[in-house]
């Protein structure tokens, strides 16, 4: 028999294994298999809050990648920014796995992302602008994944054992998003005058939304201090090699953390929710 | 008689027997490889088909690409970006294969973003629904399975080695998106109903991706002498649709051709014709979204040229101060 007779057959028995093709696209419970009882002596409401402000981050960051498909400037950055989008992602639907356990509510990751209203969101606005030009969509990714890789580096010893799993598998993945944006703002501060303007302008308009990144939250547990200046270091670094200025700012335009968002976000979400609204007695 | 009369004469003895060896290659059924000797028209063919086929991956990549911000669920999302992920890298594949043939994956995509290369007509339709997602995935791709899994034994090594890879994640696609129908199927009256819509809506054009009939697709017989091509349009539209039967039945949806059968003496089934003219006019770009799909990919190619100019520019100078360094 020929080798193009091999056609699968949809219908087969190997739909579950095979369904694994790509992180996040096999299971339906992102922590299957794992041990979610709450520790004792964990406040299991104050872990479902930090839970659900690092996936809110993710999840909108993830959907503004989302936005970028088809629109890439190369193929290669078509791919790259899919597998950042894909990547946090998977981080979003682990963390709302873990804090739909915690609060005790039972509650499935798409309750988390598809039946809550934009003020009951905790992302910060970062997350949430809109993509701009690509130089703003990676400028903010350097800033995004460098700061969240400390956030996340410092979480790995934290008391929930899920948590600090999360966190440590989601360090990798962050390490490559930094390096992947720190590489591309170095090429767009040393390529042309027009490149060199465009990051510039972006580093001008990500800059007042450092001071929320670095405001302290009682249910994130990790020393802000240490945060702010490591992610400060690192990125002044790879913009000393870029040529390019972070503006000092002090305008911590926040509220965020506490449901106080841009008018980007309302508009984002009522695209994200739409289908899953529409009908809620669907089945996906 | 000159010394260049002679050379000439020489060269072209020696151009026959590589000619010779290329045939004896492909008698043999075994791959010709990018340095190996090949006649032009093979170049050329192969260098139209294989673009063509990159086109119509990265251009696929929109009709479901609209979904992934909308899916209706954190897990359908995960997939649909993969899938949509997977056709680009399918692209950069087949770009890939066709520079080394000499082409230029930029000025392919220029020939793309013209209108002077073509791609797959199947995604100049639109994708008004969800359901739209899953039916691509089961009928396009299957479809796309059917031409491709006999491209794995393409003559041309680079070629038959990508079809490899892109048919193994091919149907991977094909099977998430029969099981996103088997749920919807299982859903509410309404999920069903729009489940039926689109398989309504891109039956006919599914079975248009094999190409004109036989009669009417005039150079595939040199393709499959060069075995490009392994079997006839026909063909592979009669697999395809044998295949697809009994998953409509297992689905419960409706293929809408009244003269679809069981034809028991042949052991296949019989089907309606599809209607050729719409096909000409989707490929002559007169479909529902043809000047839509080729302004996105101008955008994003156009708008991106600062990008890849400043990527250029900056590895200049990389190179420069290399130099620079290595000097002092």
């Amino acid at each position: 028999m020929h080798d193009d007779h091999v056609h699968p057959s949809p219908s087969g028995e190997h739909v579950e294994a095979d369904g694994q093709w790509a992180f996040g696209t096999g299971f339906e419970d992102p922590l299957y298999g794992a041990d979610t009882t709450v520790p004792d002596g964990i406040d299991g409401a104050e872990l479902a809050s930090c839970c659900v402000l690092l996936a809110d981050d993710a999840l909108i960051a993830a959907q503004r990648l989302a936005q970028w498909c088809t629109n890439a400037p190369e193929l290669e950055e078509e791919l790259a920014l899919a597998n950042i989008g894909l990547d946090l992602l998977g981080q979003a639907r682990h963390l709302y796995a873990r804090a739909g356990r915690a609060d005790g509510t039972g509650r499935g990751e798409d309750a988390y992302a598809y039946f809550r209203d934009p003020a009951e969101f905790r992302n910060v606005r970062l997350v949430e602008l809109p993509n701009g030009d690509y130089a703003f969509s990676v400028v903010r990714l350097l800033v995004f994944a460098t700061w969240r890789l400390e956030l996340f580096t410092r979480l790995t010893d934290t008391p929930d054992p899920v948590l600090a799993a999360i966190a440590s598998k989601s360090i990798k993945e962050l390490d490559y998003h930094r390096s992947y944006a720190a590489q591309w703002v170095v090429r767009l501060g040393d390529g042309t005058a027009e490149s060199r303007l465009r990051a510039q302008r972006a580093l001008d308009e990500v800059a007042p939304h450092l001071g929320e990144l670095f405001t302290p939250h009682e249910h994130l547990r990790v020393d802000v201090a240490s945060v702010r200046a490591e992610t400060t270091a690192i990125v002044s670094r790879v913009l000393d090699t870029a040529g390019l200025v972070l503006p000092i700012t002090e305008s911590a335009t926040g509220g965020g953390r506490d449901g106080l968002h841009t008018e980007h976000l309302p508009a984002l979400l009522a695209e994200l929710q739409s289908v899953a609204r529409a009908d809620p007695q669907a089945t996906w | 008689m000159t010394g260049f009369e002679t050379t000439s004469l020489e060269e072209s003895d020696f151009e026959l027997r590589l000619h010779e060896q290329f045939d004896d290659t492909i008698a043999r059924d075994q791959r010709i490889e990018p340095r190996d000797w090949m006649p032009d028209g093979y170049r050329r063919t192969l260098i139209r088909q294989i673009a063509q086929h990159a086109h119509s991956e990265i251009i696929g990549m929109q009709p479901e690409g609209e979904w992934i911000t909308r899916a209706p669920s954190l897990r359908r999302k995960a997939i649909l970006f993969a899938k949509v992920q997977d056709e680009a890298g399918h692209g950069l594949y087949l770009y890939s294969a066709a520079e080394t043939l000499g082409a230029d994956r930029a000025d392919l995509t220029q020939r793309l973003i013209d209108g002077r290369q073509k791609y797959s007509s199947i995604f100049n339709y639109p994708t008004p629904t969800f359901a739209d997602v899953g039916v691509i995935a089961w009928l396009v791709d299957g479809a796309a399975i059917c031409n491709q899994v006999p491209l794995c034994r393409s003559s041309f090594g680079p070629y038959a080695r990508a079809m490899v890879r892109v048919c193994k994640e091919e149907s991977f696609h094909q099977r998430q998106g029969y099981e996103l129908l088997s749920t919807m199927m299982r859903g509410t009256d309404h999920q069903r109903a729009t489940v039926q819509d689109a398989v309504d809506r891109w039956w006919w054009p599914s079975l248009m991706m094999f190409g004109p009939p036989d009669g009417d697709s005039p150079n595939s017989e040199q393709s499959m002498a060069w075995r490009i091509k392994r079997h006839t349009n026909d063909e592979l539209r009669q697999r395809f649709v044998d295949m697809t039967v009994p998953q409509a039945a297992a689905l419960g949806v409706t293929l809408p051709d009244p003269e679809l059968r069981w034809n028991e003496e042949r052991g296949r089934h019989d089907f309606g014709t599809p209607d050729w003219s719409e096909l000409h006019r989707v490929i002559t770009g007169d479909g529902p979204c043809n000047t839509e799909r080729v302004a996105r990919r101008r955008a994003a190619h156009e708008d991106g040229a600062w990008v890849r100019e400043a990527a250029s520019a900056h590895a200049a100078t990389q190179a420069a101060r290399a130099r620079e360094g290595a000097a002092a």
